[in-house]
């Protein structure tokens, strides 16, 4: 066994072995046990993937794990860049799970579960063959089932979220089941090495490429399979939203890379635009819900959706691109989306680990009660801020660097790509841009409105900042997104590499890698070249010099500590403050026709006269309308359904036996007629 | 748009050329503002006399913005208050926050007779007192109302110009 | 050499000239409704005065509320160093690249909406807000238009945009160009804060976009962020002018004259489009906030056309 397959089982060990040890030990060394291990964990993890991706490839097979098949495992490029993210995002969660888990997670299941969730996780991409990877995706599912109900007894809407994601994750299980099962047959084995080699017709092909993708998209959390993400992902327990939300989604893209790039090797153009529609309407979906939610976590969630959208427009991209044999082009789309992964998997982690701590200090995650944080919690406040940079893709963050790049692909896409192509391009720059334009509002909302001003609540003013284990955590997650910012060229060497083998018809050896440089990024191929760190350097410099410039020039007075300007009438209460709701408002009627937004005015009457008001009602909500528009008939149907069945079943003895009777009867009248 | 071309075509400049000013003197302490003067203006009971003059002394035919005084939304950006009427209960805490809120050099200008003395409603049971009971005042400007070429005059004595 | 050269001289420029260019503007815009006018020079003066008087720190604000100014006027200074105004060669080659630009700008204005909210009063937060809705509207503007520029050059580098455009004039008045021209021409109204999407010198609170997020600064912060405003306009219009009309640039291979004459030129361009501008907003008034979103739709539309145009004409 090589260095990397060391890591890598090792990894699984220290999972699967701190589960058992967590049920074990007594509630009070527990948390640290099963943290401890899951952080080694993690760090093996993501060290046996950074190998793997360096080109020190592993595989094993057990045939006596699994019964029929056996366990066929295999660390390839394309996995081990999701093995390794998964990796990381583990030890950031475990590192402040340590602590979160004082908050009443300390619990058997509670703790013994994200070990195996982890392990679940790690296992998915290194899975080479069907029945591996579908039992590792079904452990994934049921293990963060588990932990999304860890809170149900606190919260009503535990429960329903997690119904929701139940019966959401096993639909996609079931098609992607159907799609690989079907694949497996028609290959006539279940490796993925026979798959490979295998030719499909067209039209199998067709259908196995759909079923994976309706499957993989919703774990992915995309138009219109999103609805289960905004609720599950936001009541989990928060280092498991930051573990759902960073790691598990990814899974989803990797399943499309996997089954479509590698298995399938490509499919024709419509597949690909496909892909891209999907991505593109996520994209701004999700950041337009984000943008009017005001529950922290959920907008969170919101933004995941949205940013696998953007993962996906650049896979989409490749795809097509490569599909119309400009596999240059292809690769740095690629590489753009997957550039987009890691650091969406690092700023997501970040934030859903501070949304956390905020939860943790002040007991609501309502932005319209939060605020005034940046005095009492320091440290989780400039830690959000990193995130909340990165999220806005806004330079120096790290998503400005891979929209950046997945908008040169687009551009440069323009002049050779067709009509197909001449009309997806611009539309696609579009929806980026104003994601990235709504993600920006989210952001400054989410930071500006939760953090800053004055406490709008008790809640808010008691607030206090978080132990250390969690800063820990967060700070990990803070590095990882601060180096994908200023230097890029950490990881983007092996991800170009990885595209540019991905790409269809990119043949062996693969072509030259599509993005290249240390400092400078530079294109290959096409002009195009961006600095992040000159970028950082230049701004921090003129900053700098700027407040030089201040104290060497201007007022030679103290700053002087005023009460804030009230128009003289004060004191200005917190609930004269712009609230979350109310900042988002502007947008929320410039998208009043996409949101449909609801709200009803009950207004009471004194008894004496219709004209005096004894006191209003004021009720806002948006609802999510896609969910209203395409699974509420569904399950208003369902429900029917349901109801006239319970008229079947009244609990009279004589009725059923008279169903039995009839049964026979019409079975026996059958079977006479066919016969 | 044609037509309000031609308006302006036929109209002109209809600023009246600056007079001469009489005595050339800054108020000490604005010296320091060197020809900017930014204004914030208090209400504090008047009887909108003086602001109807305010309005025309900023208006086009007297021009106050060419001597370099400029009406400011927020006290915060001012550097003088231009107070008008006699302070009333209900805005004397107003007008003391209104004052400190106005950073550093501050100067007060208690425009027109009720904010000199509170001028005709001296004595009223509304009335706590004439501007300087409340804030300290730099400059004042005699008048019911002043007529804008005082107020102008007044302004130019603080911007130098 | 000549590139540092242009590129100083590009920001010492911006930095001196702008305030006076806001002055132009006021001038023009007094001389049409009949006025005197306080003079060219008195922006600068009315930031030498800001900067001498105290500032204030309201309670309750913290870094971000200080440190707002310095992030807006230092994101406007590294754009102004890398965009080509004077000079098409710049030193900072990895940063002049026009998305980059605008995300440098709308940093500054992310940094000026924190700054707002940070004072948890209710102006404050509703500048904020209106000022990131109006952002949102405007970033699939721009980089739609950038989109549309880059076509014909293969790059979004504004240098390579401009050096194609110096060498093939012709270019400019290709409808690409113009459709492109007259979209971001309205974004740049709107990221500036002009009539009709913001009125820069209301009293009023209830329509202010810019103003009301500046109101608790004071002293040397205000000086700041009125220097970083007049330094955004005329970088915007600079490379505006720069884009569509990139007469006088010093190019690749030129000498110091050429910077000089590049100095000039940029000089009677901005001058040229400010005095167009303020003459422009005489004619209109402020649009209702709720209408805003229509002039950026239209705006939006004529950048996609734009797009659509330089892959159909192509
Ligand atoms: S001075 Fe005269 S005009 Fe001015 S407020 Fe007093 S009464 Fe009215």
């Amino acid at each position: 066994m090589n260095l990397t397959g060391t890591l890598f089982v090792a990894a699984l060990g220290l999972c699967l072995a701190a589960a058992p040890a967590a049920v074990l030990t007594p509630r009070r060394a527990r948390p640290l046990l099963a943290g401890a291990a899951t952080t080694a964990a993690g760090l093996a993890g993501a060290a046996a993937g950074v190998t793997a991706l360096s080109g020190q490839g592993w595989s094993a097979r057990l045939d006596g794990v699994l019964p029929l098949a056996g366990v066929r495992l295999d660390l390839d490029p394309l996995g081990a860049m999701f093995v390794a993210v998964t990796g990381a995002v583990a030890v950031c969660a475990a590192v402040y799970g340590v602590a979160y888990a004082r908050h009443g997670l300390d619990g058997r299941v509670a703790q013994a579960t994200p070990p195996l969730f982890v392990a679940s996780m790690l296992l998915v991409p290194a899975a080479a063959s069907v029945s591996t990877l579908l039992v590792a995706w079904e452990l994934m599912a049921l293990t963060s089932l588990l932990l999304v109900l860890a809170e149900h007894r606190r919260r009503a809407a535990v429960g329903e979220a997690a119904l929701w994601y139940a019966v959401m994750t096993h639909l996609g299980f079931a098609a992607i089941l159907a799609g690989l099962a079907g694949f497996a047959a028609l290959a006539g084995g279940e490796t993925f090495e026979q798959l490979r080699a295998a030719g499909l017709p067209p039209g199998a092909r067709d259908a196995v490429f759909l079923a994976t993708l309706a499957g993989f998209a919703s774990k992915a959390g995309i138009v219109p399979l999103h609805v289960w993400l905004a609720r599950a992902h936001p009541e989990a327990p928060s280092q498991v939203s930051a573990l759902m939300s960073a790691a598990m989604v990814n899974m989803g893209v990797y399943g499309i890379l996997r089954v479509g790039l590698d298995l399938l090797h490509g499919g024709p153009a419509w597949w690909w635009l496909l892909v891209l529609g999907a991505g593109a309407l996520s994209a701004l979906f999700g950041i337009l819900q984000a943008a009017v939610a005001s529950d922290l976590k959920r907008l969170l969630g919101h933004s995941t959706t949205e940013n696998m959208g953007l993962v996906l427009i650049g896979v989409g991209a490749a795809g097509f691109l490569a599909s119309g044999g400009d596999s240059m082009l292809a690769a740095l789309a690629l590489a753009a989306a997957l550039l987009h992964v890691v650091n969406h998997s690092a700023f997501k982690t970040l934030l859903f680990l501070a949304a956390g701590s905020v939860l943790h200090a002040t007991g609501t995650r309502d932005l319209d009660a939060l605020g005034g944080l940046r005095a009492r919690m320091p440290c989780t406040t400039a830690l959000f801020a990193v995130g909340a940079l990165a999220a806005s893709a806004l330079p120096p963050g790290n998503g400005f660097v891979s929209e950046w790049l997945l908008l040169q692909s687009l551009i440069h896409a323009l002049p050779t790509s067709g009509v197909a192509g001449a009309v997806t391009m611009p539309l696609a720059v579009g929806v980026i841009a104003l994601s990235a334009g709504l993600a920006i509002a989210t952001f400054v909302k989410a930071f500006g409105v939760g953090f800053l001003a004055r406490p709008r609540t008790p809640g808010a003013e008691r607030a206090s900042e978080s132990p250390p284990a969690m800063i820990g955590g967060m700070a990990l997650a803070a590095a990882s997104c601060v180096i994908l910012a200023l230097a890029p060229a950490t990881v983007l060497p092996g991800l170009s590499r990885l595209a540019a083998s991905l790409v269809p018809g990119s043949g062996h050896p693969p072509g030259p890698v599509p993005v290249s440089g240390e400092v400078t990024l530079r294109l290959t191929g096409y002009e195009g070249t961006i600095s992040p760190l000159l970028i950082a350097v230049a701004l921090a410099i003129a900053v700098i010099g700027l407040l030089g410039a201040v104290r060497l020039f201007a007022s030679r007075r103290a700053r002087r500590a005023a009460r804030l300007w009230d128009c003289g009438a004060g004191p200005m209460s917190p609930r004269m403050e712009y609230t979350a709701t109310s900042f988002a408002e502007p947008l929320q009627r410039v998208f009043d026709d996409v949101l449909e937004p609801e709200s009803d005015l009950d207004v009471t009457p004194t008894k004496e006269s219709a004209y005096l008001v004894e006191s209003v009602r004021f009720r806002a909500r948006i609802p999510d309308r896609i969910e209203r528009r395409l699974y509420d008939p569904v399950l208003a149907a369902a429900g029917a359904l349901g109801r006239a069945a319970t008229g079947l079943a009244n609990g009279s003895v004589h009725r059923y036996l008279a169903y039995g009777f009839y049964a026979l009867t019409a079975v026996l009248v059958a079977l006479a007629v066919i016969w | 748009m044609i037509g309000l071309w031609r308006k302006i075509r036929k109209t002109g400049r209809v600023a009246e050329p600056a007079p001469e000013r009489a005595d050339g003197e800054v108020v000490p302490r604005a010296a320091e503002l060197g020809g900017s003067v930014q204004i914030r203006h208090v209400d504090a009971g008047s009887c909108n006399g003086c602001e109807v003059e305010i309005a025309s002394a900023f208006g086009p035919v007297y021009d106050a913005e060419r001597y370099g005084a400029r009406l400011v939304a927020s006290p915060r950006h001012a550097d003088a208050l231009l107070v008008t009427g006699p302070v009333t209960r209900n805005m004397e805490v107003a007008l003391r926050r209104s004052h400190e809120a106005v950073p550093e050099p501050r100067l007060v200008v208690a425009l027109g007779d009720c904010a000199r003395d509170c001028g005709a409603f001296a004595g009223a049971y509304g009335v706590v007192g004439a501007v300087k009971d409340v804030v300290p005042v730099d400059v004042e400007v005699p008048g019911c109302p002043p007529p804008p070429e005082a107020i102008v005059e007044a302004l130019r004595g603080l911007t130098g110009r | 050499m000549t590139g540092l050269i242009g590129a100083v001289s590009q920001v010492v420029l911006v930095a001196v000239g702008s305030p006076l260019l806001a002055g132009l503007m006021r001038q023009v815009r007094a001389r049409l409704e009949g006025r005197a006018g306080a003079g060219v020079a008195q922006p600068w003066r009315d930031l030498r005065k800001l900067a001498r008087k105290e500032p204030i720190t309201p309670h309750g604000t913290g870094w971000v509320f200080r440190l707002a100014p310095l992030v807006l006027a230092g994101t406007v200074l590294v754009v102004a160093a890398v965009v080509p105004l004077v000079t098409t060669l710049s030193p900072m080659d990895g940063v002049a690249d026009l998305f980059a630009v605008t995300a440098l700008l709308a940093l500054g204005s992310v940094a000026l909406a924190l700054g707002g909210l940070d004072t948890g009063t209710a102006f404050g937060g509703m500048g904020a807000s209106r000022e990131v809705t109006v952002m949102a509207l405007v970033e699939p503007t721009i980089l739609l238009s950038v989109f549309a520029l880059s076509v014909r050059v293969g790059s979004t580098n504004l240098g390579a945009i401009v050096t194609s455009a110096v060498h093939d004039p012709l270019e400019v008045i290709s409808p690409v160009s113009l459709l492109a021209a007259v979209a971001l021409a309205v974004v740049t109204i709107a990221e500036t804060g002009r009539i009709p999407v913001d009125n820069p010198s209301t009293h009023l609170e209830l329509t202010m976009i810019h103003e009301a997020m500046i109101l608790e600064y004071s002293g040397p912060d205000l000086a700041l962020i009125e220097w970083a405003s007049a330094m955004r306009l005329s970088v915007l219009l600079g490379l505006l002018a720069s884009l569509f009309a990139p007469w006088g640039i010093a190019t690749a291979g030129a000498g110091l004259a050429a910077v000089v004459l590049g100095m000039a030129a940029l000089v009677i361009k901005v001058a040229a489009l400010g005095v167009l501008l303020a003459a422009g907003e005489v004619f209109m008034a402020k649009l209702r906030l709720f209408r805003i979103p229509e002039l950026l739709a239209g705006s939006f539309m004529l950048a996609l056309l734009a797009v659509a145009a330089s892959f159909f004409l192509a």
